[in-house]
């Protein structure tokens, strides 16, 4: 009769070597079953979209939603296939990506960037989302943009204008398709030369956050080069509802063009008070006064009204664009929804393109993958005429749109008409220029 | 001197829409006690009577139109008002475009209800509670109303213009004998700050020539010993809030071609309208009418870039500034009354 003989030292040894060889296999198997932050493993992938779904820009962000619902729908094979057709890269097959049905989860950035944070962790950490994107914000931008490059997933930025995205907070897992306003200064400069002469005085009233300085750096400094003088720029509080007290001074200071580095609800109210002090009837240095809105959204002039008519701006994308891809895009969302998309809803669709795209390219979710085949990637066919993806800051450089409010819109969606497209050799610029300086992208990050 | 009189000018028509709205707040303070952190959705929701007004102006059918496309190639459908076909396109289009002046018709038995099933139907439930419960129910309240609204007409402003009577600015320089374009003034503005002289002017003297009135004082006074006289004075009061919520709305209304109405607009005057009433004195109309102009002016002056250069965010704490001032060397506030809110 044998007989056991159990002491607690001898319990314990055998534990232990026990708990270690149960562990010691996923110990050494951890790199190959999560080589990058939530690497799909099943059937499906998981992509977050982060839009503004509460707030000022509620009706922004759903645009944004609609855009990427249809994107989704294209890359599971389901619609017209859209962009798709048109696109210049044919590694797309509407099998989802790399085979993987894709898959969504939203989040609501409220437009400010701590929810915007919260919004993209949960998705990132809760439901495993591989990529985050969206946004309506440049402030939301650069925040979610850290937040992905620390959690290894690649951002593909929304709707973001401020040149910092891509300039001094520029990050490596972080891809802007969105012009900046460097790009708005250098298309409009040109244009407003040809109708308003190069002897003007301008006066800025500049939303006082980071956006609004680097647009007026950036207008400022393109219309000074072509022989505008700046006569006087103020920053207004971003939570300025009524202009008048900063409009009424700019007749008095002699200038005779209005430069408003507002968006939204901001340029909605400054350009609506502007036209009611009759600062367009007015006559100033012989000249006729003119108002200037450096970016233009659809959703803005909408709330703006007629008080748009003849304004000139910039803006990403038309929807009246006659390029294959534009039509291909404007239908399919068209008929889907009824109505013609936005330019946020355009870039966010191409943005899931592009993820998709380099995803099979690279074969590989990894982020650093995913990069490396976006990075100097040249593409077509996707609304903006021919477009490179630089290497060195991650922007989109391609074609920019010159409008101004339509006199006559036949809907509420036929608000801006296109003035000129300025190719995207002119708004270009080297990757240390000043204004886009003192940031680095880093080095990729695969997290996990 | 030209721009500081154009700030006054400037300040006068702010501080019209902040002594419109601290006048009914005050309003109700003084008459049912009731700290409500609902009065600036009032503002708002008088804003989209106009908005709504316009909208059933030209509510529309669809007519083809074969010879022009829309954008997906289709042809196009032209929405046509039926005012057009009631009352001929002239007519229609003249109808259309003094929607907002016809709105203070259709905004004040609109807000007279509202007024009305809030006071009923939440805030009377409140009277004796503290003013942190007040506080929570009626900004609790706000939020529901603004969502609601947003529900219904979205998150982007919507352009309500003035009649294109008015369109356009006067150029007070020119008639003083100045140079042109130094002093302008747009004659929306000029209406605004009229309207709400005739309003507050009107309010005053309901409170001060009618029976109704009187029994309103005496009971925002000594509320009790009205009671005992065997006058119903709640029902007044009720009656009150019904009143500061038309005030409010009509503010509101007249308000929607300065700024393009949207479901935020309330809470961006509340808090401002909560320091004017707090300035004023708390249930003093008076104080709440001065403090309103007081601090629209100064914040104008504020925004003046050469009062900007000198003091960097001067024109973001102005009028905080003004109210910690006075509030420490006048702890009741411009014309506050001892007792009101200190037992």
């Amino acid at each position: 009769m044998s007989k056991l003989n159990l002491t607690r030292r001898g319990v314990l040894k055998s534990g232990a070597v026990a708990g270690a060889g149960v562990a010691l296999p996923t110990i050494f198997t951890a790199q190959s079953v999560a080589a990058h932050t939530n690497e799909p493993t099943g059937s499906t992938v998981t992509l977050g979209f982060n839009v503004p779904q509460t707030g000022p820009y509620a009706d922004e962000g759903a645009d944004e939603l609609r855009a990427y619902e249809l994107a989704v729908e294209h890359l599971n094979g389901g619609g017209d296939g859209g962009m798709m057709n048109t696109f210049s890269s044919k590694a797309l097959q509407g099998n989802g990506i790399l085979g993987k049905k894709v898959e969504y989860v939203t989040g609501d950035t409220q437009t400010k960037s701590d929810a915007a944070r919260a919004s993209a962790k949960s998705m990132i950490e809760k439901d495993g989302a591989v990529m985050i994107t969206g946004g309506s914000s440049s402030g939301v931008a650069v925040a979610v943009q850290a937040l992905c490059q620390e959690a290894g997933v690649i951002f593909m930025a929304g709707l973001t204008h401020s040149n910092d995205t891509t300039g001094k907070d520029r990050r490596a897992n972080g891809f802007r398709h969105f012009f900046n306003s460097y790009m708005s200064g250098a298309a409009l400069a040109p244009v407003l030369e040809k109708m308003y002469g190069s002897d003007r005085k301008a006066y800025h009233l500049t939303a006082d956050y980071n956006w609004g300085y680097t647009t007026e750096e950036a207008v400022k400094s393109s219309t000074e080069a072509m022989g505008w003088e700046t006569v006087n720029t103020v920053k207004t509080p971003l939570t300025q509802t009524d202009f008048s007290s900063y409009i009424a001074p700019v007749l008095q200071s002699g200038a005779d063009v209005l430069v408003l580095n507002h968006y939204g609800g901001n340029m909605v109210n400054s350009l609506t008070n502007a036209v009611q002090f009759g600062l367009r009837e007015k006559q100033v240095n012989g000249k006729n006064f003119e108002i200037v809105v450096p970016l233009y959204s659809r959703l803005m002039a909408k709330g703006a009204g007629a008080n748009v008519k003849g304004i000139f701006g910039s803006t990403n994308w038309h929807w009246s664009l006659q390029d294959e891809g534009s039509k291909a895009f404007v239908k399919s969302f068209g008929t889907k929804y009824g109505f013609p998309p936005s330019q946020a809803a355009h870039t966010t669709y191409v943005q899931t393109l592009l993820y998709a795209d380099a995803v099979e390219r690279a074969g590989s979710f990894a982020p650093c993958a995913v990069a490396a085949a976006l990075e100097d990637y040249e593409f077509d066919g996707l609304g903006n005429g021919k477009t490179l993806y630089r290497g060195d800051d991650h922007q989109c450089f391609k074609d920019v749109l010159v409008v101004k409010g339509k006199e006559n819109p036949t809907s509420e969606f036929d608000l801006l008409e296109i003035v000129e497209v300025t190719p995207a050799a002119q708004v270009t610029y080297a990757p240390d220029h000043p204004q886009f300086s003192g940031g680095a992208l880093g080095t990729c990050n695969n997290g996990a | 001197m030209e721009a500081i009189i154009l700030q006054i000018l400037n300040g006068l028509d702010k501080g019209s829409a902040y002594a419109l709205i601290a006048l009914g707040l005050t309003l109700i303070f003084g008459t049912l006690g009731v700290v409500n952190f609902a009065h600036g959705a009032l503002f708002m929701i008088g804003a989209f009577c106009a908005v709504t007004l316009s909208r059933i102006l030209t509510w529309s059918h669809t007519v083809i139109d074969e010879t022009r496309t829309d954008f997906l190639g289709n042809p196009l459908k032209v929405e046509v008002p039926y005012v057009h076909d009631i009352f001929g396109v002239a007519t229609g289009d003249a109808i259309i475009d003094w929607a907002v002046p016809l709105a203070i018709l259709f905004s004040i038995p609109v807000m007279l209800f509202v007024g009305w099933a809030m006071e009923r139907g939440l805030i009377k439930h409140f009277y004796k509670r503290p003013h942190a419960d007040q506080i929570l129910v009626t900004f609790g309240l706000a939020i529901v109303m603004q969502e609601i609204i947003k529900y219904y007409y979205g998150a982007n402003p919507i352009p309500t213009p003035a009649p294109s009577a008015f369109t356009g600015s006067f150029d007070f320089g020119a008639m003083l004998g100045m140079a042109e374009n130094q002093i302008i003034y747009p004659y929306w503005r000029l209406v605004y700050f009229a309207f709400a002289t005739v309003i507050i002017g009107a309010v005053f003297a309901f409170l001060q020539f009618t029976t109704f009135g009187m029994v309103v004082r005496a009971g925002m006074a000594d509320r009790e010993t009205v009671g005992l006289l065997g006058i119903n004075i709640d029902k007044r009061f009720t009656i009150m809030f019904g009143l500061a919520a038309a005030v409010a709305g009509l503010a509101g209304v007249m308000y929607a071609p300065i700024n393009s109405p949207n479901y935020h607009m309330g809470m961006d005057f509340l808090v401002l309208s909560f320091v004017v009433v707090v300035v004023g004195g708390m249930g003093s109309l008076p104080g709440a009418v001065l403090a309103g102009f007081l601090l629209g002016i100064l914040e104008s002056f504020a925004s003046m870039s050469i009062v900007i250069d000198l003091i960097p965010g001067i024109n973001q704490i102005i009028i905080y500034l003004v109210a910690i001032i006075i509030l420490l060397t006048r702890p009741r506030g411009l014309m506050g009354r001892k007792g009101v809110m200190e037992d």
